[in-house]
């Protein structure tokens, strides 16, 4: 067993597997938190996630280019959030039962699509090609691991830092917590509450379809009806957790992804723990987080309350 | 409660306004259809044919039994401003219980005794796993939207793990439980293929619209729904009422597992999961969380589900297809009450408190940030 | 930046605006003029009018017919952002500050530009408390302010981007009178600098000593002004008469003294009876009560006092105090860490809601649309909330209908509640019934012991004078009254004594026995006002 751990082929797969299972969530998480700040609550981000992981999977297989499938994917999410766009933040209507029903649909679609389509087939995509940083690759285990992957990994990486960037420095991000905090107070002061919460919504949508994106081309290179399996969920849970503070969305992604590998490392050593605890073990961690950090869960006292100006 | 001249206007306005999204979202999901290729009228007819005409109605009807149990259950928790969606793993668990141990209860016990013992087992075991979901809202304000979703997954994976390891029927090849005696299930009603949970479910139906209504404890649930700040300021024991309406809401959604395994399906495969909670949604809310007003928005799915299956197989689409019409009601349904709320006052589909505990998501910090 | 910008011409100029809203023109064809370097007062009680035209000049509402022109220019405010750019700045009566933001964030909000520029919003800053004559951290959040300095930074915020015109809504109605000439003397800088300002008010003595004119607003229009020339010419009382008659009409003579103290033309002056405190019955004694708030609550310390029978006993603070706490304490909705409450010489410390309620110890909450009613039930069901389940309303947990009808018609009528029927739904009625329904069902089946939460607030003066002579009735006939309010007239009016609470304390007790009392009062809150040390 100690060899097993201490062996760096073991090891760079562990890693890579933690960054594979991590990345999904985090961008995933990152939308979820443009927009929870911004006070819309997206509750579809599971049947987003879907619905870009199907596109991006059609696109990149017809096409074979790993990128412009990860394009269009996000793409399809910021369509797919058009819908909650104009429900929840131009009408006002309750954003859970819309969440839901966007969760249903993309759900019910991408399985039909693809047991139509890929039932028979069950195409693989192969490995994104790796983007192979020269000197940093030559580190031991952690070179091979991290400086070698893909390049769409180090681009969702660079959007993530700008997005944390732009939330925190510019009025733009500003006038997005405003509106999670007190919408009426960004209308008093000249800001447009619908126009800043439309952002966040598709902003929202676009990386929860990159999220997905990205876990059907490079996680696990096909698809699979119901892939999500919950993530969506999880990333609410760590934006909850993370309050609004992009860097700790990542570092909980990370722990995740962690959570996730050593499932699947456990299945290599003698202790087989059966497939099923491995599928639970995530949430099962994600609820102990819960009963233990309950009390620190803070987020925006507007989220998720339509705002109509002047409302009594 | 109005006047009798627009009582009668208020009874149509409501029909219509239950009615509307499911045509729409009928329609929108032809539309859907003819784009993937396949024929929509076909698809529909079929459904019909295959949810009503000969004796398909018959199995419309022990679909329905579930189904309807699922969604008291559900209304019990919304009237009182929770969000239980934890149904997926509350309707497994308690299937579970009837299938997991009935084989060998019904082998010692006699039947009726095993009957009433399983099936308050499976509430019992639906009612449990609302526990720590109710009481993170009670202590923490932690809402419960999160908490019960996570706790459905970890319950489906527990079962599963239960039907592989030691429920398991050695006899068969892939995992599944055993399969219980025909003479142990519930018997069918009297010249029907329907058996006794479908009457199980009206009962319930009835009984639940009787109390919701018409006694203080609905009263309550109904204040405690509106708003938690004017039951605290009534007197009602919030904290009580969280546990309360959860067990009771899991206790139901686990007893329809129960009624589902023992009347119909009488053995659970590992992976089996129907989806039921899901599909109920929208009916619950269409029906104004009224017990009785949602038993015919019931059948009507039941048959769409019931002919649904076979007529997916025939025009070569997923069942999974289901699912998308469902999405499609609940957007409906709220563009609707939009429509509808814009010219008369309120009446809207969900109580305030339901609404507003969203706009109090994971409340028990945002306090201070609230003036 | 900008410096302060002042309308060339000098006007801005209303003409016929009108707003109707579902039952109720709240503007009536209102026409008056602006003029820089003026404070022009808007005078009115409550529900005439003012805050919609003042949210229309905010560009929060749009009219339904009128003009507006600025400096001679029509001019259409179809959004907040229109009312910033041609530099109409208000200052609302309840707080727009975002209390998780820093001050200098709460600030910079609205700006255009795409990077966040601090230190020309520190420059900025500098300049404006300058101005102002106030001293504003940048960097200190929104909610460790106290209210003054609050006010302070909500003035800055309407001035940010170069005005031509400040609105104050009621900005001194959580106020102590120290904390009033502050505000005075910054109200006078802005003037200097040449804008126009226009200051909100239903206390008349207010209107005379802040405006340089003066418009009345009664029913949704301009019934009267007094120009700059006449006000000054007038003197104290002769301004009063001449705003009574336009504020009350023929109705003047029947309205009497009453007018001119309803129109806060004079200092509040005890209205109830003096009573001998030596020969009343205790009825309820708190000691020593403390309470551990939730989240951002202020906790109620160490507070200990007794109300006698026949008593009303005042408590006066700054809003968000604690006083919310300490009256659920009293009522049974909350419970304290430490201390007992008496009631009646038996201790009621652990005894809930309901059976206070059984006792006699009610609780009307200032909260009338969220906690006092469910607005989504009828008038009926409101009026018997507090007795779910009980005889002879609920027989073996089954509700008689008729039962519960007929006490509904019976307070319906006792208590003058306008409502179209009892089985209306409870939030369609006006403020002022809904206060009805609330007295109404506290009041009524053994009372012995109320609790009030600022029961006048934001209603019409009819039902003001109405709440008033219910609460002293009840006092009169042996009822004991704790009354929270923010409101130092009230305060005066109705107590017998005032006990004043700043940050969950007991600061001091004044006994209502002459003149001054509400100087006394202000004194014992000002440490409250001038925000705490950093």
């Amino acid at each position: 067993m100690s060899d097993l751990l201490l062996n760096p082929t073991f090891l760079t797969a562990f890693i890579v597997a933690a960054i594979a299972a991590s990345m999904p969530l985090m961008l995933a998480a990152i939308g979820e938190t443009i927009g929870e700040q911004a006070g819309v609550l997206n509750l579809g981000v599971e049947g987003i996630m879907l619905i870009g992981a199907y596109t991006a999977f059609v696109t990149t297989l017809s096409t074979g280019n790993f990128w412009v499938g990860l394009l269009v994917g996000s793409l399809a999410g910021v369509l797919s959030s058009v819908v909650m766009l104009v429900l929840n933040v131009w009408l006002g209507l309750n954003q859970i039962v819309i969440g839901l029903a966007v969760t249903l649909i993309g759900e019910g679609i991408t399985s039909v699509l693809y047991l139509q389509n890929f039932a028979k087939t069950s195409p693989g995509l192969g490995v994104a090609p790796s983007f192979d940083i020269p000197l940093l690759s030559g580190i031991p285990v952690v070179g091979k691991a991290v400086f070698q992957q893909s390049g769409i990994f180090w681009f969702c990486i660079l959007l993530a830092v700008v997005v944390a960037w732009m939330l925190i420095k510019t009025n733009w991000g500003l006038s997005i917590r405003a509106a999670g905090q007190k919408p009426s107070s960004l209308d008093a002061a000249g800001g447009s509450v619908t126009r800043v919460r439309s952002q966040a919504v598709l902003i929202a949508g676009a990386f929860a379809g990159l999220g997905g994106a990205y876990l059907a081309l490079i996680t696990t290179s096909t698809f699979t009806p119901f892939m999500v399996n919950g993530l969506g969920y999880v990333a609410i849970v760590i934006t909850m957790l993370s309050r609004g503070r992009v860097l700790w969305v990542a570092l909980t992604s990370l722990l995740y992804g962690v959570t996730v590998a050593v499932g699947t490392a456990l299945q290599l050593t003698a202790l087989s723990l059966p497939a099923d605890v491995i599928k639970m073990l995530p949430f099962i961690v994600v609820m102990i987080t819960l009963v233990l950090f309950s009390r620190t869960t803070v987020v925006p006292p507007a989220l998720a309350a339509p705002y109509t100006r002047g409302a009594r | 409660m109005s006047e009798n001249p627009s009582k009668m206007a208020g009874a149509m306005s409501a029909v219509a306004r239950a009615v509307i999204p499911v045509i729409l979202a009928i329609v929108v999901g032809g539309i859907i259809i003819l784009a993937m290729g396949k024929d929509p009228i076909t698809f529909y007819v079929k459904i019909f044919q295959y949810g009503l005409t000969g004796t398909n109605w018959m199995r419309s009807l022990v679909l329905m039994a579930p189904l309807l149990v699922i969604a008291v259950g559900l209304i019990v928790a919304f009237r009182g401003q929770l969000w239980n969606l934890g149904y997926g793993g509350q309707f497994l668990l308690g299937a579970v219980v009837v299938s997991g141990f009935g084989p060998a209860l019904f082998a010692v016990v006699p039947g009726p005794l095993a009957t009433i013992v399983l099936l308050l087992g499976s509430a019992v075991a639906g009612a449990v796993w609302t526990v720590v979901p109710a009481l993170l809202k009670a202590r923490y304000g932690t809402n419960e939207i999160i908490t019960s979703l996570v706790m459905s997954f970890i319950g489906a994976g527990v079962v599963n793990l239960l039907i592989k390891g030691p429920l398991k029927d050695a006899s068969q090849p892939i995992p599944q439980t055993k399969v219980l005696d025909s003479a142990d299930m519930l018997p069918d009603i009297f010249g029907t293929k329907v058996h006794l949970g479908f009457l199980l479910a009206i009962v319930i139906a009835l009984v639940f619209q009787f109390v919701l209504s018409r006694t203080s404890f609905g009263l309550r649930m109904d204040v405690f729904g509106a708003s938690a700040k004017s039951a605290n300021h009534v007197g009602i024991n919030s904290t009580g009422m969280v546990f309360l309406v959860f067990a009771l809401s899991g206790a139901l959604i686990g007893l329809a597992g129960g009624i589902d395994v023992l009347g119909h399906e009488s053995y659970q495969r590992a992976n089996w999961d129907p989806h039921y909670g899901d599909a109920v949604m929208p009916f619950v809310f269409l029906a104004r969380l009224s017990p009785v007003a949602v038993v015919p928005l019931i059948g009507f799915y039941s048959v769409l589900a019931t002919g649904g299956i076979l007529a997916a197989q025939q025009t070569g689409l997923n069942v999974d297809f289901l699912l998308v019409i469902v999405g499609l009601i609940l957007i409906f349904m709220t563009i609707t009450e939009f429509v509808t709320t814009r010219r008369a006052l309120g009446q809207s589909y969900m109580p305030v408190g339901l609404k507003r505990s969203v706009t109090g998501l994971f409340d028990s910090i945002t306090r201070r940030s609230n003036r | 930046m900008t410096t302060l910008a002042t309308t060339t011409t000098g006007i801005i100029s209303l003409r016929e605006i009108t707003k109707a809203f579902p039952g109720v023109v709240a503007n009536d064809q209102i026409s008056l003029d602006i003029v820089s370097g003026q404070v022009h007062c808007l005078l009115g009680e409550n529900g005439a009018g003012k805050s919609t035209l003042i949210s229309i000049l905010a560009g929060m509402q749009q009219p339904d017919s009128g003009t507006i022109e600025i400096d001679g220019n029509a001019v259409a405010i179809t959004s907040p952002k229109v009312a910033v750019d041609q530099g109409i700045g208000v200052v609302h009566q309840h707080s727009t500050l975002i209390p998780a933001f820093t001050v200098l964030e709460n600030l910079m909000l609205g700006d255009p530009s795409l990077m966040l520029d601090r230190k020309q919003a520190i420059e900025r800053l500098d300049e404006l408390s300058g101005l102002l004559g106030a001293t504003i951290d940048p960097n200190a959040l929104a909610s460790e302010l106290g209210l003054g300095q609050q006010q302070q930074v909500e003035i800055a915020k309407a001035l940010w981007k170069g005005s031509r015109l400040l609105i104050l809504d009621e900005p001194t109605s959580m106020l102590t009178p120290q904390a009033i000439e502050h505000l005075a003397a910054s109200i006078n800088r802005v003037k200097a600098e040449g804008l126009a300002v226009i200051f909100i008010t239903h206390k008349l003595r207010e209107a005379y000593a802040m405006g340089d004119c003066v418009t009345v607003l009664r029913g949704g229009r301009n019934v009267g002004h007094i120009s700059v020339e006449q006000l000054a010419k007038l003197s104290e009382s002769e301004a009063q008469n001449a705003i009574l008659a336009a504020m009350f009409g023929e109705d003047l003579a029947k309205a009497g003294d009453d007018a001119a103290e309803l129109a806060g033309a004079t200092a509040a002056v005890r209205e109830t009876a003096a009573i001998d405190l030596a020969t009343r019955k205790v009825r309820l004694e708190l000691h020593d009560i403390s309470t551990r708030g939730r989240g951002g609550d202020v906790d109620v310390v160490d507070v200990s006092f007794t109300v006698h029978e026949g008593e009303i006993l005042g408590v006066a603070g700054i809003d968000g105090h604690g006083q919310s706490a300490l009256a659920e304490v009293v009522a049974g909705q909350r419970a304290s860490i430490t201390g007992t409450v008496i009631f009646d010489d038996g201790d009621i410390t652990g005894k809930g809601v309901l059976e206070r309620q059984r006792l006699g110890v009610r609780y009307v909450t200032d909260d009338r649309l969220h906690e006092g009613t469910v607005g989504s039930m009828s008038v009926a069901i409101n009026l018997v909330l507090k007795r779910i389940g009980q005889a002879p309303f609920w027989k073996f947990g089954q509700i008689d209908s008729k039962a519960v009808d007929a006490e509904a018609r019976r307070l319906i009528d006792e208590y003058d509640i306008r409502t179209p029927s009892a089985a209306t739904r409870a939030g369609t009625l006006s403020g002022g019934n809904i206060q009805k329904v609330l007295l109404a069902r506290e009041l009524t089946h053994g009372a012995r012991f109320v609790v009030v939460n600022k029961p006048t607030y934001g209603l019409d003066l009819k039902t003001v004078r109405l709440v008033r002579d219910i609460l002293i009735d009840f006092a009169a006939n042996g009822g004991a009254v704790l009354l929270l309010s923010t409101d130092l007239d009230e305060l005066v009016e109705l107590s017998n004594r005032i006990v004043v609470i700043s940050t969950g304390r007991v600061v001091g007790a004044v006994d209502n026995d002459g003149q001054g009392t509400a100087e006394r009062v202000g004194q014992f809150m000002t440490g409250a006002i001038e925000g705490r040390d950093r």
